[in-house]
């Protein structure tokens, strides 16, 4: 069981008061692109072994959507963010970079 | 029955109304403050003067407790004091239920069904949390203490569920005794 804290009301709580939204920083493929990446955009996920972000509601209490860092192989959390940004800030990458040394955020992009 | 460290009741003469609006900015909170007669509550918690609670519900909502004649003036003192400002301020009193839980055995009963730290180290007089009693969305503060007292809202829809819930909750010797 994950414990979560939400970075909008501060409540430290375990994963049942929130409500998982899938991967994080997806780019939306828009009217211009073709069939192949609006493909991608709907069912292509990284499902990565490790360091993975993900979109987060907490939805039985302030009921807003935040970014979480977390590892999927020992649910280690590292930490949340806000939800209006494309990637994860440089606090997040440090405390990630702490835990797992060698990992970059470039890495995520190979 | 209950144990008799802890009752429950229905409260039913109470008008709720939802207030949104950007409670980071000053003269928003100046103003709810003067149209809901008093303070806008810090994060997670409650702001009670006499029978009226003023809840923190998120960083833009408010759920404000009265009783219900009061309603109908207040939505009115909203509109006034909002007005040409962004917000929303709804009569709820019907779309909510509001249960009352006293007794020194009150935070054991509602730790039974929220995934909240209730120890009173923890959750103190006038501190608010949205979170879930079992398998519903509901929200609850406490409001005295010696004894403790809390009030907590649900959907009105799940109102007669939730009357059930605290009835076995409360059953006598169904008190773990922890806090
Ligand atoms: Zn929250």
């Amino acid at each position: 069981m994950l414990l979560l804290t939400c970075p909008h009301c501060g409540v430290s709580a375990e994963e049942t008061e929130f409500h998982p939204g899938g991967e994080a920083h997806l780019k939306r493929i828009g009217p211009d692109g073709d069939d192949d990446a609006f493909m991608g955009y709907l069912f292509e996920r990284r499902n990565p072994k490790g360091v993975h972000f993900e979109r987060w509601r907490h939805a039985f209490g302030c009921g807003k959507w935040f970014h979480l860092a977390r590892c999927t192989v020992t649910l280690e959390v590292f930490g949340a963010y806000r939800a209006d940004v494309h990637a994860p800030p440089a606090e997040i990458v440090e405390r990630i970079q702490a835990r797992r040394p060698g990992w970059t955020p470039e890495g995520e992009d190979a | 029955m209950s144990d008799p460290a802890v009752s429950w009741s229905r409260v039913r003469d109470r008008g709720m109304i939802g207030l949104r609006a950007d409670l980071s900015v000053g003269v928003v909170r100046k103003a709810l403050q003067k149209a809901c007669g008093l303070p806008v509550p810090e994060t997670r918690r409650l702001s009670v003067r006499d029978d009226r609670r003023l809840a923190w519900m998120s960083p833009d909502e408010l759920l404000l407790v009265l009783p219900r004649a009061g309603t109908a003036p207040v939505l009115a003192a909203v509109a006034e004091a909002m007005e040409g400002r962004h917000h929303l301020a709804v009569d709820l009193s019907d779309a909510r239920a509001l249960f009352r839980i006293e007794g020194p055995g009150a935070r054991e009963t509602l730790a039974k069904g929220a995934p909240v730290d209730l120890s009173p180290a923890a959750f103190g007089l006038h501190d608010f949390r949205r979170s879930r009693l079992g398998q519903l969305a509901a929200a609850f503060g406490q409001v005295a203490e010696e004894p403790d007292a809390f009030e907590m809202v649900c959907f009105r829809s799940v109102a007669a569920h939730v009357e059930r819930w605290l009835d076995v909750s409360c059953r006598p010797g169904s008190l773990p005794g922890v806090f």
